[in-house]
């Protein structure tokens, strides 16, 4: 073992971290707010991939201009989703409602199928070539800024969610749906804007992904990853979705690198087993308050 | 004027309020049914007036609550509904009005059991609280922590961990940064030791007094309620069976009697006698 392999581990590890924690923050938004467990979160980013690949190799648009109609797509699609599936099933048992989003999941990866074949996609590359040499590792600069900008989007979530009157409102209701309606804020709204925004951040890590690699319904099963990370992170926390995120990220590239590509795959659902046995509220699951 | 006893349908404008300008907040004749069966407000009537206070006492089940949550709009949430009726506030008609949208027109209501967001800190809890307003400014937080200055050292603190009477606390300021023209209470002293209710009332006097708020308070404890409301309303099974000012109430020798515990026998009369005294329907 050297210092360039364990660097050049560390970096792609980080990378394909954020982009899972990127993936799973919208998962654990919707159970936070609505205690729905998404099982079409893969879809979401699948989406996210074609939607952009959609805009900026078929339409021809500008890098920044297909990332806003990404947005817009995402958003469209998380409310859509939430007003015309979710919000009928009010009510119901836990269980349906998770039936219900296995089969939103079959419908939306069918869709995507239909309009964009089952052919993987040539995407020329949006984030730049070339490598840097760090501690003497000569590493992708592509892999680097994957890993900046998934960096900076959670950070910009997570302040949105700390800060911002929307953040707030949002916590709120995942807090008591009652109290908050007392104070003006509309549960439907919230739950409307955490489908909405889970969308949103599954097309940034759907299109990170698709650059370092490829547009292909091989997407969706990068979507699997989201529920170790967040049985990892604990279904309820932000904070947990990353650290969630990081050690999957990290554990897989080094047993890629030290050990057998293959078992690696599995890393991650052996983790998750071993947490469901240890600690199944996760590392970070919310302690909760019960004082009267 | 006196006492005057009162059928479940008097037509509304009767009475004029004891003190204050006109009435901010009317219901006429509400009637109120949950789950389509139960019936739980028959007809209820009340005004408040402008800048004063109202108490609303009455025995366990009588529909205090259910009359509060008509009139902030909460009943759907609990699959209750305003079957007939209506509600005016600032001469509006906002019988049927979704809940958001009467608190941007002033109407706050601090719920049954305080409800505070267990996992927020107590900072963030204020800042839902001005969620209808936008963010909180600097001068809604200030007043805030100058009535209630036990809350600036907790303010990290996740409202969960506080005590009761920090939580209820917290919950009248978290309502202050709506900055409510009517602000219902329902049981604020719930569970509260005796001098932590006597400082709740006392906040509540001082509200009204100096920021002019109206307040409609739910209370258990009448004499608590009388010493600083200016009138008083008297529900049982989803009917006002007495109202008047608060001086009246106070001297009435029924509530007194059983909502007082100052009984001719000296002893507080227990929720039996008060079925007993029902049937005779003396107030009906
Ligand atoms: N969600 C509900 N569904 C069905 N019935 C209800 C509901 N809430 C209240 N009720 C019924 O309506 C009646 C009035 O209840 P309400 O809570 O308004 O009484 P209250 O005067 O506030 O009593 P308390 O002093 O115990 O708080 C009761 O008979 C109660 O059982
Ligand atoms: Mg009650």
């Amino acid at each position: 073992m050297n210092v360039e392999t364990l660097t050049t581990l560390t970096v792609y590890g980080l990378a394909d971290g954020a982009v899972l924690a990127l993936a799973a923050l919208g998962f654990v938004l919707i159970y936070k707010a609505t205690q729905v467990i998404n099982f079409a979160q893969g879809e979401f980013l699948l989406i996210g991939g074609y939607t952009f690949y959609a805009a900026f190799v078929l339409f021809g648009l500008p890098t920044t201009v297909a990332v806003l109609f990404g947005v817009v797509v995402a958003v469209a699609l998380g409310v859509v989703v939430e007003r015309f599936v979710l919000r009928p099933l009010v009510g119901e048992s836990a269980i349906s409602v998770i039936m219900v989003t296995v089969g939103l999941a079959a419908v939306l990866r069918g869709v995507m199928q239909l309009i964009f074949g089952v052919q993987a996609r040539q995407m020329p590359a949006v984030l730049p070539a070339g490598t840097v040499e760090v501690l003497g590792a000569r590493l992708p600069l592509n892999r680097l800024l994957v890993l900046v900008v998934a960096a900076v989007v959670l950070i910009a979530f997570a302040l949105f969610f700390r800060r911002s009157r929307h953040g707030v409102a949002m916590r709120a209701v995942a807090d008591d749906q009652q109290a908050a309606l007392t104070m003006g804020i509309s549960a439907r709204r919230v739950f409307a804007m955490s489908w909405a925004l889970a969308a949103v951040s599954a097309l940034v890590a759907g299109v990170l992904l698709a650059d370092i690699t490829a547009v292909t319904p091989d997407l969706v099963s990068f979507g699997l990853l989201v529920f170790p990370v967040v049985i990892l992170g604990g279904l309820d926390s932000v904070a947990g979705t990353i650290v969630g995120g990081i050690i999957i990220g990290l554990s897989e590239q080094f047993v890629s690198g030290f050990y057998d590509p293959g078992f690696a795959q599995i890393v991650p659902f052996i983790l998750l087993v071993v947490i469901l046995m240890v600690r199944p509220y996760g590392l970070f699951g919310q302690v909760r308050i019960e004082r009267v | 004027m006196t006492l005057r006893d009162r059928s479940p349908a008097t037509p509304e404008g009767a009475h004029q309020a004891s003190s204050g300008g006109d009435p901010v907040l009317r219901l006429h004749n509400i009637e109120v049914i949950y789950d389509r069966v139960v019936l739980a407000l028959r007809g209820v009537s009340i005004e408040v007036a402008e800048g004063t206070i109202a108490a609303l006492l009455g025995p366990n089940g009588a529909g205090k609550s259910t009359t509060l949550k008509a009139v902030s709009g909460l009943l759907p949430t609990e699959r209750g509904e305003i079957s007939d009726g209506h509600i005016r506030f600032c001469d509006r008609d906002v019988t049927h009005l979704d809940a958001a949208a009467r608190v941007r027109l002033g109407i706050s209501l601090c719920m049954e059991g305080r409800h505070v967001f267990k996992h927020l800190t107590v900072a963030d809890n204020l800042a839902a609280g001005a969620y209808t307003r936008g963010t909180a400014s600097r001068e809604d937080l200030d007043l805030v922590y100058e009535y209630f200055p036990r809350l600036v050292g907790l303010r990290r603190r996740a409202a969960g961990y506080l005590s009761g009477g920090e939580q209820q606390q917290l919950v009248i300021g978290r309502a202050m940064m709506a900055r409510p023209s009517l602000l219902m209470l329902d049981e604020p002293s719930l569970g509260l030791a005796p001098t932590l209710v006597e400082d709740i009332f006392g906040y509540i006097a001082r509200l009204n007094r100096e920021l002019g708020t109206t307040v409609l308070v739910i209370e258990q404890n009448a004499r608590q309620a009388l010493e600083v409301a200016h009138r008083g309303y008297v529900m049982e099974q989803g009917r006002i069976v007495l109202e008047g000012s608060a001086a009246q109430l106070r001297n009435n020798p029924d509530v007194k009697e059983f909502y007082l515990g100052l009984g001719e026998h000296g002893r507080r009369k227990s929720y039996r006698d008060v079925k007993h005294y029902k049937r005779r329907k003396h107030w009906l």
